[in-house]
């Protein structure tokens, strides 16, 4: 019989070496995939017993910070934000019944310490094994409070947004969206944001980031991608010349030109530089059937179009500029990708972010070379380690001297132009309007892109106001004007 | 050094085990408990120590491993319980309590000859069907999670079926010993006991509408046949038939049916109607795989090294419980979370030692009923553990059937026990002939 018996132990072994392996499959294999989970409420609670990192502005004002709360023999680090609604386009929240948004679901590894080095790691095992509380990392940001808070005034109670951006580094110094949140609200006081209403939009949608998925046409602010790719190919030059007869002939339909328009409502015989400087919609129109829609798409693309901006938020709070038609983004080879002649001075099918048109901006003002937007400078870990996020380079656009002739251009706009509102005192300041229709009798979505010091910039801005009777220069460019003026300001003081 | 002796070493071992675990359970929670937790360490060893004399004095060359092994896993069970509840802590102390004294009782009772039970088979043959059949009894049966599995009497309740196990282990070893050599003709007739008692674990399937238990005893069942017969044929004819049987009741049982496609599916992406919401559309997790979804939750947070003891996530932070049943059927994740894949993995090795024990008495024994029990005592151990552990991992659909030892609960405690007395009782038979 004990070969019986034999077998009869073999089988019950295998059963528990079974136990052992589907364990290890759980507990190593499994277990990173089913900590993400939607549905994880045992991941979500314990890191809530995680000494969250906090978060930072540039000038170190806490914008995110830990409470402490001691319930049924745990300590909880609950998220407070102390400025409010300052800032909740940036940091989003970190809730128990809402999940994560902004910084604080896209830095979470971070702020839980879960980006650790080695030796990082190792101390953090012997924190785990002697019980003690697992401390998150600090993340500062490159937000410039004093500018947030001038646009977040400026913008009122406007719907819309803006963004600004160092051109040479990618830093997000403005990251500013409105109608805003309280995101001390979500948890507990729901019912706070579902009632926020605004006069200028419904609804209101608190909770959407306008500055990086709000989608709105660009207007004549696109105007400055078509210049570039204008430039760009050689087929025109500042100085080559055109006939304005007032309106643009597109399938055989005249296409009047437009409100945001400087200056007599016919040119007659014009240069670029001077269609530009005055938003002359028959001129861009031309240029656009002649370098033709895969041409100047192409340009879109070299900017960063037809694909979400790789900033460091949830990439489902990021949306990518481009053509959209009935919500869906036409990818480059489909057919009906809309006129060219339109569509170069920014109507048609064409919708953009904030964000994006601060990248376009930013890469003119840096030569040409668009540089990777970010929020995140540096990470403090518990253990004092710092860890600097480098600048990183995303593509060279267009040929330096295309920026160079783009920027004298768009100086020429804020000195003598459409964007003159813009101005500020002792600075080279270069920009664009846009002011785009959206259908006769609706209000305008009105824009102003800039950058300053035109010969050294500092700052580029993107500014978007939804549902304006007025136009980008008289509505966005002061807007944009007061963003860059705080920049500048704090800029100089910590430089010296 | 004699084998008592060295079972004592052990013991000390695992009461120095047992006072670890209870103080980092203390420090992890201190505001919530008091020093006087650290008693229980010192209790438990007290009580072991007198399962030890019994021992010493009933059955002094019975393996020196089995006793402590039981200890440092009712040790280890009770340190979860009273982590996660200090109150049911206390009961299960004192159901430990009463499992010692079954222990004693048995080995004092037996310790001349056990054998002798052997001419009482029928006995135990008709109290195995009696206990496994009290449950589906109205007034007094009762059913939890939709399982008919328990009875209650009063305020108390507990599971006939575990002591049903030990009392049916000991009628097929004593029967089949008997009637070995008649059913290894393999005559059609001699099936007649086969086919009653598969009708009857089909019966207790469709009384209890617990696959777990029907498939712990029918594998119990095929085991010892298999060893008394040497016919692997009729452990595939059983199998067969269980299969059968099993379908039938997943066809007409909505209970089963849901239980195996929480097991082949328990997620979805798309809102599935869920049966204990009146239809409402959810997600499955949300839903009727609520509890193995989160269970294994827990288990993938133990991740390598565990949390720690005390230091595990099992409530939100309202204080409400995340996982039903956390002490009793589903202990394993609560452990599995707080210590790891190492604490797992050292827990496993254990109960597989246990085993190994528990096969290495049966091959030394020389008589065929000795023989057969110690055999079927193990194997039934080891597939319990297969079936609850098994079904909490998602290997094999979830049944809710205890961790002999280690889960909250007073019949698990006393059978394992008694289960135990017999193993050392077969071990002292073995050890005294050589």
């Amino acid at each position: 019989m004990n070969a019986r018996i034999r077998l009869a132990a073999l089988v019950s072994l295998t059963m528990l070496v079974a136990l052992i392996v589907a364990s290890t499959y759980w507990q190593a294999w499994a277990a990173p995939d089913l900590a993400n989970k939607s549905d994880n409420s045992i991941q979500l609670v314990s890191e809530f017993t995680i000494d969250r990192g906090r978060i930072f502005a540039a000038d170190g004002t806490t914008l995110a910070k830990n409470r402490i709360v001691h319930r049924s023999n745990t300590t909880y680090y609950f998220r407070r934000y102390p400025l409010g609604s300052l800032t909740a386009a940036a940091v989003g929240y970190a809730t128990l019944t809402k999940s994560r948004t902004g910084l604080e679901h896209s830095a979470n590894d971070y702020l839980t310490g879960a980006d650790q080095s080695l030796a990082g790691a190792i101390k953090q095992i012997g924190d785990r094994l002697l019980g003690s509380t697992i401390h998150g990392s600090d993340v500062y940001t490159s937000l410039n409070l004093r500018a947030q808070r001038v646009a977040m005034q400026a913008l009122g109670s406007n719907c819309g947004a803006a963004v600004a951006i160092e051109p040479t580094t990618g830093r997000v110094l403005v990251l500013a969206s409105k109608p805003s949140y309280n995101p001390n609200d979500v948890e507990g006081h729901y019912n706070r944001i579902r009632d926020i209403k605004s006069p200028s939009c419904k609804p209101a949608s608190p909770l959407i980031d306008r500055a990086t998925q709000g989608l709105y046409p660009p207007g004549s602010a696109f105007k400055v991608v078509t210049t570039a790719a204008a430039l760009d190919t050689g087929r025109f030059t500042p100085s080559s010349s055109f006939y304005d007869p007032g309106y643009c002939t597109e399938y055989g339909q005249q296409v009047k030109n437009f409100s945001d328009q400087s200056g007599p409502e016919v040119f007659g015989p014009i240069i670029l530089s001077r269609a530009l400087q005055h938003s002359v919609n028959s001129v861009f129109c031309n240029i656009g059937k002649t370098l033709g829609m895969r041409t100047l798409m192409n340009y879109a693309r070299r900017f960063g179009f037809d694909s979400k901006p790789p900033i460091d938020l949830p990439s489902n709070a990021v949306a990518a500029s481009g053509l959209y038609q009935h919500e869906r983004l036409l990818s480059p080879s489909e057919d009906g990708l809309g006129d060219p002649g339109r569509t170069a001075f920014g109507q048609d099918k064409l919708l953009v972010t904030p964000l994006q048109m601060a990248m376009v901006t930013a890469t003119i003002a840096n030569n040409g070379k668009e540089m990777q937007p970010h929020l995140v400078d540096r990470v403090r870990r518990s253990n004092g380690e710092v860890v600097r996020i480098k600048p990183q380079p995303l593509a060279q656009v267009i040929k330096p001297e295309t920026a160079m002739e783009l920027t004298q251009m768009m100086e020429s706009v804020v000195s003598a132009g459409t964007g003159t509102a813009a101005q500020i005192y002792g600075v080279r300041v270069a920009g664009k309007t846009g002011t785009a229709e959206n259908g006769t009798g609706q209000p305008n979505t009105t824009w102003f892109i800039s950058f300053a010091p035109a010969d050294a910039p500092r700052v580029a801005v993107a500014v978007v106001l939804q549902n304006q009777t007025g136009t980008g220069g008289t509505t966005a460019a002061p807007i944009a004007r007061e963003i860059m003026q705080a920049i500048l300001s704090t800029a100089l003081n910590s430089n010296s | 050094m004699s084998a008592r002796t060295r079972e004592l070493g052990i013991l000390i071992l695992v009461g120095l085990i047992t006072v670890t675990g209870f103080a980092s359970v203390y420090i992890a929670r201190q505001n919530e408990l008091s020093p006087g937790s650290l008693s229980y360490a010192g209790f438990f060893f007290a009580l072991y120590l007198a399962a030890h004399l019994v021992a010493r004095f009933t059955v002094p060359d019975a393996d020196p491993y089995l006793l402590p092994m039981a200890a440092l896993l009712t040790a280890l069970g009770l340190t979860e319980i009273y982590r996660l509840n200090p109150t049911d802590a206390l009961r299960q102390g004192l159901w430990v309590v009463i499992g010692v004294a079954a222990f004693a009782i048995t080995l004092i009772t037996l310790r001349h000859d056990y054998r002798r039970l052997e001419s009482y088979k029928y006995l135990f043959g008709l109290s195995a069907l009696a206990l496994l059949f009290l449950p589906a009894l109205p007034k007094i049966g009762h059913s939890i999670n939709g399982a008919r599995l328990w009875v209650r009497i009063g305020t108390l309740q507990f599971q006939p079926g575990e002591l049903g196990k030990i009392a049916m282990i000991v009628f097929l070893a004593a029967y089949l010993h008997s009637k070995q050599e008649v059913l290894a003709l393999g005559r059609l007739k001699d099936f007649g006991p086969l086919l009653a008692i598969w009708g009857c674990a089909m019966l207790v399937l469709v009384a209890t509408h617990d696959l777990g238990s029907a498939l712990l005893f029918f594998g119990i069942f095929l085991a010892i046949l298999y060893l008394a017969t040497s016919r692997l044929l009729y452990v595939g004819v059983g199998m067969t038939l269980f299969l059968v049987g099993a379908a039938g009741v997943y066809e007409t049982t909505a209970h089963v049916r849901s239980r195996v496609t929480i097991w082949l599916h328990p997620w979805t992406i798309q809102p599935v109607p869920c049966p204990t919401r009146g239809g409402l559309l959810m997600q499955r997790q949300e839903c009727e795989s609520f509890q193995l979804v989160k269970s294994l939750y827990s288990i993938a947070r133990g991740g390598f090294s565990g949390t720690g003891l005390g230091k595990g996530t099992f409530t939100l932070t309202n204080g409400k419980g995340l996982i039903p049943d956390l002490n009793t059927d589903f202990i394993f994740s609560a452990l599995a979370q707080e210590l790891g894949l190492v604490g797992v993995a050292a827990l496993l090795l254990v109960l597989m030692l246990f085993v190994v024990r528990g096969f290495r008495i049966a091959l030394q024994v020389d008589d065929g009923f000795s023989k057969l029990m110690a055999a079927g005592l193990t194997f039934g151990f080891a597939l319990q553990t297969f079936i609850i552990i098994g079904g909490i991992l998602r290997l094999i659909p979830l049944t809710g059937i205890t961790l002999p030892f280690i889960s909250y609960g007073g019949s698990s405690v006393v059978a394992n026990f008694i289960l135990l007395a017999g193993l050392m009782l077969v071990s002292q038979r073995a050890n005294e002939a050589r």
